[in-house]
């Protein structure tokens, strides 16, 4: 379940509520206690999540489909009836803490968590994590208010996949979900991106090297091409920034660029962990590579990336879970479901020319570097 | 689903469980040989051996490899752990005997020695990465002072000196040692017939030089010990172990099911101890089984200055355990949450062949979804009690890294 509300409307120095919510919402819920609802999910054999994404609260679990019907009510009751319990406040907020003292104590998730926070004008980037610094100003009351304005029907999405038809869960959601109602008030006021370029001085044995350039929403008519260009550097053990990178320097042991389609924008994030004495070297052949992508694409490189598509695709229907995420997925983007044919015709249809264009229209350029680490560098 | 074995004249095991439901195959080769297999001069030669299968064999260069796989979207990598190596793919099967091909052949790496070269630039990278990580630090050095003198204390990365010192003559001793058919299981899971991974086995496996097993395992003892390496870091980590049943002990399912109940990482006696009330970021105990032996590993970490009180808590909690054992009700929950995760791990062959895979390496052994799920009913709150007179929860090794130095 995707609900409106995620860390993009966390409101300006309130960075942490969404995530703070996604602790707190089932923290006790109807008439079940905490502990009582926990138990009731292992009791159903319920594999659960709540997390906050960039523009969600998310809710998700997985389960046999006979035990379906009651975890669908339960799941009801820690959206309509969540009992924000005060005495549980403080240890929503430590959780959230702690969680955000790991990150700096971990310098390869922590150059991701930054990179994103300076490649997108706020509150884009803002960490689904939270932001230390703002964590004192989170109160029960921000977070219920949070909750009023958010959680609402419209614009929540459902996707529900496996063994189950609808007509068996229809009368379940009407009976637990009608009295749901209001409308999202979610303000959300966009600010300044963060600098382009900027060293973490961090007591380390390897530098971490996070680059972003702009792409491209997922709702993108060019979003395929846009895919292709990033799987030709970072699709498969034989794509460019392993071969040039990792295979023919020995430069590092983890590098890759992904994606990062949101609702009506985008970036790439690549990354490389490398020992500081090598970590100049590693981020010119890293943007090197970004550039030289458009000097052209051979047909070999966009046949693999195509072959991939079709096999990790027929691969992901074979999870439940995958299926369910993907259907949420596509419906907050596209408003409408995509058949798995929808896909591999888009993705046959690409050619080198299409996926150059594309990547001429959208250069490896306007670059957001960040490093963390011992030294900083040029 | 159905299961065939078969061993090939050279001692290669073959299993197989087929499913005509799904969409893919997966295979895996088992390789007995880990971090608990090297002498200590080459420590890491395991690890660093599976980095080499993918430069290059005499039939395909390191790039026909990387190529290979991608331009058929096959989904395949190697880990290495302390009691293995394993080898696996996933692939459509009609993709499979290629992806076969290619996956059997880099088993039987050329090593040739600029390769090697630049690989160890590779894999010490790897080892600085993983000395970023505070938990791996914590994890690798717990190992070593709980096997201390015991083969599985080595780190499977080994260090930057042992990496640094390795030759490819001693690794190709090591290869000639342990990539032998009857030192191998070629697992299968998915869908595909019998008959194709009995021709495919023969046509690519069949040629190994034969062989047996050169590891003789060794019992551990284990002394209390303390150790905390100073870092700066904002939080604490503490890894403390403790010894179980060993991978061939029937206990190990009630071991399993103990450590869920005192110590999964939600709706268990720790979590709501301490994760609940935010008095730790996780605390979490695992049952983790090896050949030959087995440990209880509790996870601890958050801020430093709650860490000797959450140390106490979970003293008190594995001696309230030990002495009153556990609830009917909190068995029954255990039981559930695990068989949820056993099942949905069993929607996809790459899920199945883990299980398969490893059961049959370790204990020659096939166990069906149904055949766990089995197993978890049968195990009863008085199992666990008598589990816990001769393993009892313990905090027997200690290894903190973050700020605290005692």
């Amino acid at each position: 379940m995707l609900v409106p509300g995620g860390s993009a409307f966390d409101l300006p120095g309130h960075n942490g509520t969404a995530t703070a919510l996604a602790d707190w919402i089932s923290r006790g819920a109807g008439d079940r206690t905490s502990r009582e609802v926990l138990a009731e999910l292992d009791r159903l054999g319920v594999q659960s999540r709540e997390t906050a994404s960039t523009h969600h609260l998310a809710i998700s679990g997985a389960c046999l489909s006979e035990n379906l019907a009651p975890a669908l009510r339960l799941y009801s009751d820690v959206l309509l009836r969540p009992r924000f319990d005060e005495s549980e406040f403080d240890a929503v907020l430590s959780g959230v803490e702690n969680e955000l003292l790991s990150i700096e104590d971990d310098p390869q998730k922590k150059v991701m968590v930054e990179l994103v926070r300076r490649c997108y004008p706020f509150p884009w980037g803002q960490p689904n994590e939270g932001t230390l610094a703002d964590l004192e100003n989170l109160s029960p009351e921000s977070i219920r208010e949070h909750y009023r304005r958010a959680v609402r029907p419209n614009g929540a999405i459902l996707g529900i996949a496996g063994h189950v038809t609808l007509a068996d869960v229809l009368p379940v959601l009407e009976q637990s979900l009608s009295a749901w109602s209001g409308s999202n008030e979610l303000v959300l006021i966009e600010g300044q991106r963060g600098p382009h370029r900027e060293h973490l001085p961090h007591e380390s044995s390897q530098t971490h090297i996070g680059i972003a350039y702009p792409a491209i929403a997922y709702s993108d008519p060019d979003y395929y091409a846009a895919w292709a260009a990033v799987s030709v550097l970072s699709g498969g053990m034989s794509a460019r920034l392993f071969t040039e990178v990792r295979e023919k320097r020995g430069l590092c042991y983890s590098v890759y660029a992904s994606l990062n389609a949101m609702k009506d924008r985008g970036q790439v994030l690549c990354y490389a962990g490398t020992t500081a004495e090598r970590a100049q070297e590693t981020l010119d052949v890293l943007r090197g590579e970004l550039v030289r992508l458009g000097d052209g694409i051979g047909e070999d490189e966009l046949d693999r990336c195509k072959a991939r598509a079709k096999s990790s695709l027929i691969m992901a229907q074979e999870s439940a879970g995958s299926r369910a995420s993907s259907l949420s997925r596509n419906w907050y983007h596209l408003g409408r479901t995509i058949s798995l044919e929808e896909v591999r015709s888009k993705i046959e249809a690409l050619t080198v020319s299409t996926v150059l264009d594309y990547v001429h229209a959208h250069p490896a350029t306007d670059f957001t570097i960040l490093t963390v680490g011992p030294d900083e560098l040029n | 689903m159905q299961f065939h074995q078969t061993t090939l004249p050279n001692g290669l095991e073959v299993v197989a469980e087929l499913n005509d439901d799904v969409f893919s195959v997966a295979f895996g080769f088992y390789v007995r040989a880990g971090a608990r297999d090297e002498f200590a001069t080459v420590s890491g030669v395991s690890h660093f051996l599976e980095h080499m299968a993918f430069k290059g064999t005499e039939r395909f260069s390191a790039e026909d490899v990387n190529r290979i796989f991608d331009e058929i979207g096959a989904d395949n990598n190697a880990m290495t752990s302390e009691e293995s190596t394993v080898f696996y793919a996933a692939t459509l099967p009609e993709y499979l005997p290629k992806t076969f091909e290619v996956q059997s052949s880099i088993l039987f790496p050329t090593l040739r020695q600029d390769d090697f070269d630049m690989e160890k630039k590779v894999i010490l990278e790897e080892i600085g990465m993983y000395e970023d990580q505070p938990a791996s630090v914590a994890y690798d050095r717990a190992m070593q002072l709980h096997f201390a003198g015991h083969p599985l204390g080595q780190s499977v990365l080994g260090t930057t000196e042992s990496v640094s010192a390795l030759t490819s003559e001693q690794m190709r001793g090591y290869h000639a040692e342990h990539y032998r058919a009857g030192n191998i299981v070629l697992a299968v899971a998915g869908r595909t017939e019998w008959s194709t991974v009995l021709e495919l086995a023969q046509k690519h496996c069949g040629h190994w030089p034969s062989g047996g097993s050169p590891r003789t395992p060794i019992p551990a003892q284990s002394a209390p010990s303390t150790k905390y390496i100073v870092k700066e870091c904002q939080q604490q980590l503490i890894i403390q172990m403790a010894a179980a049943p060993s991978g061939s002990d029937p206990r190990r399912f009630a071991a399993e099911l103990l450590c869920v109940i005192v110590g999964d990482d939600t709706n268990s006696r720790l979590y709501w101890d301490l994760v609940d009330p935010a008095l730790a970021e996780s605390a979490e105990v695992g049952y983790y089984e090896y050949e030959g032996v087995g440990t209880y590993l509790t996870f601890l970490s958050g801020s430093p200055e709650s860490m000797k009180s959450n140390l106490e808590q979970i003293s008190r909690q594995f001696a309230a355990v030990n002495a009153n054992g556990v609830t009917a009700e909190e068995l029954e929950q255990a039981r559930n949450k695990v068989a949820t995760r056993v099942v949905l791990r069993g929607e996809r062959p790459m899920g199945r062949l883990s299980s398969l895979g490893g059961n049959w390496l370790s204990r020659r052994e096939y166990r069906s979804i149904a055949d766990d799920l089995a197993i978890l009913r049968g195990v009863s709150v008085e199992d666990i009690q008598q589990l816990l007179i001769e393993f009892p929860l313990a905090q027997t090794t200690t290894v903190g890294v973050g700020p605290l130095s005692e």
